[in-house]
Order: structure tokens, then sequence, then C-alpha cells
């Protein structure tokens, strides 16, 4: 979403249509970690958080049990409540849309949204949009890439895995213009790919909210003076 | 426990945090400091995000075609190409390069 003149229904379906992309690699490394073409639907359908769908595949593919990967999924799920107290007030969810919302609440749904501020209207049209387009794109080629299981091959051939980062920060890209988010950006990048090589996966991405808060004080901070 | 007794807790266990977010308050989450941290955390969440998935391989940190794939991302994002045009482009270029090295 580089420019603000795409209307936030090409946006929403770009980012489902991406994302869908890589659910092909999702069901096909899910199947190969062991989990059966049921169970790895219902990881899409119900856990529906990326990231947590490929920390406990990836945790479970290493032989390490289903309790690690559990724990593993629900660490990395943390974010998507950060992303639901921010959602909460521009949403203003009630009745059976408050849970039917707090599914959809992920990744991308929260990032389009945030790329409409301050557009009450637009950032709610942007959540819902690219949260059902997600949720339709992810289950199907899911379904389609555990189908094909072994017959894909490597999802790396295929480019699959760069994919996902080049979205990630197409996601954040508008927000980068701000040199102080910008700085935090990178510094949050650094500090999650170190720590990987020390804290089991899943955690370096939890240790950026630290990154996050520093920020924040420093923020507060500033505006107190 | 089971796999199936896994995949169910697990799904529990995310949405439960989903649900949270959007049941706190919203005379706390009103506070525009406290808007101002959760948009904080996205950012630097997702950045690390980026960080992770492209450096990071099960040998540990690492420079591969996925950064190269970012760096042509970046680019461009920068020219304002359509995000979807971009995405491709990154897997393409990630997937080339593997095939030639």
């Amino acid at each position: 979403m580089p420019s603000e003149a795409q209307s936030v229904k090409a946006i929403s379906f770009g980012v489902g249509f991406a994302t869908g992309l890589y659910g092909i690699s999702f069901g096909a490394l899910s199947v190969a970690a062991g989990l059966d073409f049921w169970q790895t639907m219902a990881l899409s359908l119900l856990m529906f958080s990326g990231g947590s769908q490929f920390a406990f595949v990836g945790v479970f593919a290493t032989g390490a049990g289903v309790v690690p990967a559990v724990l593993s999924a629900w660490l990395l799920g943390v974010r998507n409540g950060f992303y639901a107290i921010r959602l909460a007030p521009v949403m203003s969810l009630s009745g059976i849309l408050k849970p039917v919302g707090a599914q959809l609440t992920i990744d991308e749904s929260n990032a389009v949204s945030l790329s409409q501020e301050p557009d009450i209207a637009k950032q709610r049209q942007g959540f819902w949009l690219t949260g059902i387009a997600v949720f339709i794109f992810w289950n199907l080629l899911t379904a389609v890439g555990a189908l094909l299981g072994s017959a894909i091959g490597n999802p790396a051939d295929w480019g699959l895995d760069a994919a996902a980062g080049a979205a990630f920060l197409g996601l954040i890209w508008p927000r980068l213009k701000e040199s102080k988010l910008l700085l935090l950006a990178v510094v949050s990048a650094f500090t999650a790919t170190y720590l990987s090589s020390f804290v089991p996966a899943g955690i370096p991405v939890l240790l950026t909210a630290g990154v996050a808060v520093i920020f924040w004080i420093i923020e507060l901070l500033g505006k107190s003076k | 426990m089971t796999l199936w007794a896994g995949v169910l807790l697990a799904s529990a266990l995310v949405f439960s945090w989903k649900l949270l977010g959007h049941l706190i308050p919203e005379r706390f989450v009103q506070n525009p400091s406290i808007r101002s941290l959760a948009a904080l955390l996205t950012v630097a969440m997702l950045a690390g995000l980026v960080g992770i998935q492209t450096f990071v391989s099960a040998e540990g940190i690492t420079l591969d075609a996925r950064a190269a794939a970012l760096a042509v991302a970046a680019v461009l994002f920068y020219l304002r190409v359509p995000f979807i045009f971009v995405v491709i482009a990154a897997a393409a270029v990630a997937s080339l390069l593997r095939m030639c090295l």
C-alpha cells in the first residue's frame, strides 16, 4: 500500500491474496510436519494467526512434542491482543460482531486499518475487508497446500518464504515516513533477529514489545517537559 | 496431550488474546498515550517479524536470497508499486536467485 490513492478495497484484496499465497506454504509445511489434513485446516480456521500457526507446526516438526508447540503458538498470539486494544475504540464492536471481529484481529487486518488513519470509516472498512479476504484466501490456499503436500516440493523454491517478509514490510511502509517509527522499526527488526540466536522461536518478536515500550517512555518523558 | 487436543487448546488460547483486547474497558484504551503505545507495539512487532522472516533460518542468522528479495521489495515500495506486485516480485527474486546459485 505505497500509494494513498489505492482504494481500501484494492489494498484489502491484495493483502488477502498475498497472505493467502503464503497459506499454500503453511498447508504444505503442516502436512510435512506430521499433522493431517483436518488438523491443518483446524489451525487455519480456528487459530487463524499465521505466526502462531507456523510456530505450532514448526516446533512440532522439531520433535519437541505438543506442549511446546502449544506454548509457542500462545506466546506468539499475544500481539493480536495488542492489535485488538488498538482496534477496539476504532471498531466499537458489540454483540456477535465482537467475537467475529476478535477472530479476524490479525497482523494484516490491523495493519491495513492502521494505514487508513485517521479516517474512522476507512479504518473499519480496511479491517473488515482485509480480515474477511485473508480468512477466505488463507483457508482455501491452506487446503490447496495441504492437499498438494509434498507435490509442491520445498515452498522456499517458490520464494514463498521471502514473500512473507516483503508483505510485512509493505504493511508498515506508510508508517516509516515518520522518522521515529522508522528508527523503531529498524531497532526492532535488528533486536528480533539478533535475539533469535539465544531464545526459542516466537520469543524474539515478543521482546520487540520491550523496544516499543522504551520508545513510548521516551515519548511520554518528552511530552511532560 | 494428543495432537488434536494441542491444536484445539492452542487455537482457544490464541483466540483468548484476540477477545481480551476487545473486552478491555473503552475508557482505558481511549487514553491517547495507551493508543500511542498500541501503535508503537504494532510497528515494533511487525518489523520484528520482517527481521525474523528475512534473516533467520533453522541454521541461525543468515544472509540469503530472502535478504535480496526484501531489498528489491523496499525499492519497489519506495517507487509506489502496488502491494501485490511487490510481494510477487519478492517471491520471484528469491526463487530465481536460488535457482541460479
